[in-house]
């Protein structure tokens, strides 16, 4: 992907919004997960993702092509889901209710991560045709 | 035969409908109109009839019978056969505006296999990049052309000239093929006219361009971009040293010629490789912006860097006028080719051998003689270097200026040029100063390189353009504005091989 600043941030929030929250409603039914502890969390990732879209953007300029790899996408979950894992472990993370086990946290996480990945890497283009023009930007 | 261009016609950049009534021309009217037929012609088109206008609001003015006639012409001469793959993103698709699925998705349900999709994930840090099959872009190009009914739009001459007309909108000048048309000459009459040409012609080193016209020999002296296959069959029956001269694309498909040959046919082939521009590691003025490079090459995945198509440089290129876009173009340009880990080897063995030299030079002349003897300029002073063929790799280009419909657009159009002395655009693709009443003239490809948008002449770069004319069409009230609900839909259909469908609200005739 080729994306701008204002356009990576712009993609996080759409995705988790729809793509996330569509995860949710499935998944939580399946895990000692509650829905209002589980949408925090994805809240969570969207907020604290606005810092992490600044510190790619930052590294992404070390790159000539100033593109950032399809796996740096992917990868890029570890970091933050451990980071997000440590505050809720922390009570860092404000309005949650009880924190969830880890490995349920970790799947909830891990299929949203995934299925926001994969959403970004293909479908998202053919409702929104100018979106990869304008690198993520959706407004 | 009556029809022909009148000296009236010929003197006057703006024609009304009784100069061209008085001439005998056959009128015929159309919205709009596309000069070229090639991939430029194509995508446009494609992304106008999925927005929904009808093909009888659309005329292709074409020398060509498809539109990747050229592309592959061009593709099969400078060593890309069919199987080989070509340079170009996966998501880069002219057969599908949207560009999912991606030519990897594809071609992974096509035979069966993930792997594919596991090099697209790992492209660029583990492996290179991913780039889909000759044949493969062929056969969708194909598939597309038929769904869109784009034979049906086809119309085929030869476009002479584009005039304004008096009213508005435009006059295209195509002359038929002989004894298909009543007149020697038509007239198509559009509110819209978009210009997509392709390359005005190549131009030659002036040091070949001087041997090839002095000794008339066309035969040891050829261009890359020209049919040159009997330098590789001679050299399959005698021994020879072939100079390869420039350092992009082209001279790496060549090399994977000649060094494919030698280890597949056991040859003696013997290379001498000259670099006018010799990059000997990464390069470039700060640590936010330096390309890789070595052995002679910059490497890069694309002609440009990604991020053109999409991303932080095309957002800064539209930005950018004058002189400090002529700076940004020089920044990010200069020849360069992908490194590619065939070619790495194939050139390491080469060097290792001693019969692959690769070096920076200037070649002052070049000298007939039992075999070619060039006079090359090189840092340890002038040499005389002996080969039996030279390939010239540079893939220059000829002046817009030497392509007639252009250089009339540029004399009587009022189309002037941009920093890079290419044609000037908006950030529409409409080429500036030759707006005519409520019509207007569009122009995409290589023509325009040098704009507000780099990439113009790649598959994306074509899309992009193709987008942007087809939004700039649906704000004058002529084509419908393609929005998320019709792009699923039409998404869809493009999946199932589906013919595309005028749109509902296509209401103009």
């Amino acid at each position: 992907m080729v994306p701008i600043l204002i356009g990576r941030i712009q993609t996080r929030f759409f995705l988790i919004a729809l793509v996330g929250s569509l995860v949710t409603l499935v998944l939580v039914p399946l895990l000692p997960l509650s829905y209002r502890d589980a949408f925090v969390v994805l809240l969570a990732v969207a907020v604290i993702g606005i810092g992490w879209e600044l510190l790619y953007h930052l590294l992404m300029q070390f790159r000539w092509e100033k593109d950032w790899p399809t796996l740096f996408g992917l990868l890029t979950g570890v970091p933050e889901g451990l980071l997000l894992w440590f505050l809720l472990k922390a009570g860092a993370v404000p309005l949650i209710g009880a924190v969830p086990p880890g490995w349920a946290f970790a799947v909830h996480f891990g299929v949203v991560w995934v299925a926001v990945w994969l959403a970004a890497n293909g479908p998202m283009r053919v409702p929104f045709l100018r979106w990869r023009f304008r690198g993520g930007r959706l407004v | 035969m009556s029809g022909e261009l009148t000296s009236r016609l010929l003197e006057s950049p703006l024609w009304t409908d009784a100069m061209v009534h008085e001439s005998g021309i056959e009128v015929r009217d159309v919205p709009f109109v596309t000069v070229g037929g090639g991939i430029g012609s194509f995508v446009t088109v494609d992304y106008l009839r999925i927005a929904g206008v009808p093909t009888g609001q659309i005329a292709v003015l074409s020398n060509i019978d498809h539109p990747w006639q050229t592309y592959q012409y061009l593709t099969r001469v400078s060593q890309i056969p069919v199987p080989e793959r070509i340079r170009s993103d996966s998501s880069s698709r002219p057969d599908n505006i949207w560009g999912f699925p991606s030519y990897a998705l594809s071609e992974a349900w096509r035979e069966r296999s993930v792997r594919p999709l596991l090099h697209v994930l790992g492209e660029p840090i583990f492996a290179d990049y991913w780039t889909p099959r000759a044949g493969a872009v062929f056969a969708s190009l194909e598939r597309e052309s038929a769904r869109i009914a784009y034979p049906d739009m086809l119309v085929k001459g030869v476009v002479r000239m584009v005039r304004r007309r008096a009213g508005g909108g435009y006059f295209t000048i195509l002359t038929p093929p002989a004894g298909t048309t009543s007149t020697k000459r038509v007239a198509y009459r559009s509110r819209f006219v978009h210009i997509a040409v392709g390359y005005p012609g190549l131009k030659f080193l002036p040091d070949l361009q001087a041997f090839r016209e002095e000794h008339g020999d066309f035969h040891h002296v050829v261009n890359a971009y020209e049919p040159h296959e009997h330098v590789y069959e001679s050299l399959k029956t005698a021994p020879g040293t072939v100079m390869v001269r420039g350092g992009g694309i082209v001279a790496s498909r060549v090399l994977q010629r000649l060094m494919d040959d030698r280890e597949k046919f056991g040859l003696q082939t013997e290379i001498e490789h000259v670099f006018r521009t010799f990059v000997t590691g990464s390069h470039g003025p700060h640590r936010w912006s330096r390309r890789k490079g070595g052995h002679g090459f910059a490497y890069q995945g694309f002609n440009y860097p990604k991020s053109v198509w999409g991303g932080q440089l095309k957002a800064k290129m539209r930005k950018l006028d004058g002189e400090e876009r002529a700076a940004e173009y020089r920044r990010m340009g200069g020849t360069n080719t992908p490194k590619r880990r065939r070619w790495q080897q194939q050139m390491q063995a080469g060097r290792d051998g001693g019969w692959y030299r690769a070096y920076r030079g200037l070649v002052d002349e070049v000298q007939p003689g039992n075999r070619l003897t060039s006079i090359v300029q090189r840092d340890d002073g002038v040499q005389r270097i002996a080969s039996d063929f030279i390939i010239d790799c540079t893939g220059l280009e000829a002046d817009i200026a030497d392509h007639r419909l252009l250089s009339d657009l540029l004399t009587n159009g009022g189309a002037g040029r941009n920093p890079l002395g290419r044609l000037e655009v908006e950030r529409t693709f409409e080429v500036k100063g030759t707006a005519s009443g409520d019509g207007a003239l569009y122009a995409s490809g290589t023509a325009t390189l040098g704009g507000y948008f780099p990439g113009v002449d790649t598959f994306l770069g074509l899309q992009v353009a193709a987008q942007e004319i087809a939004d700039d069409l649906a704000r004058r009230g002529w084509a419908p504005r393609l929005g998320p609900l019709r792009s699923t839909a039409q998404w869809i259909r493009w999946s199932l091989n589906r013919p595309v469908e005028g749109s509902a609200s296509w209401s103009r005739s």
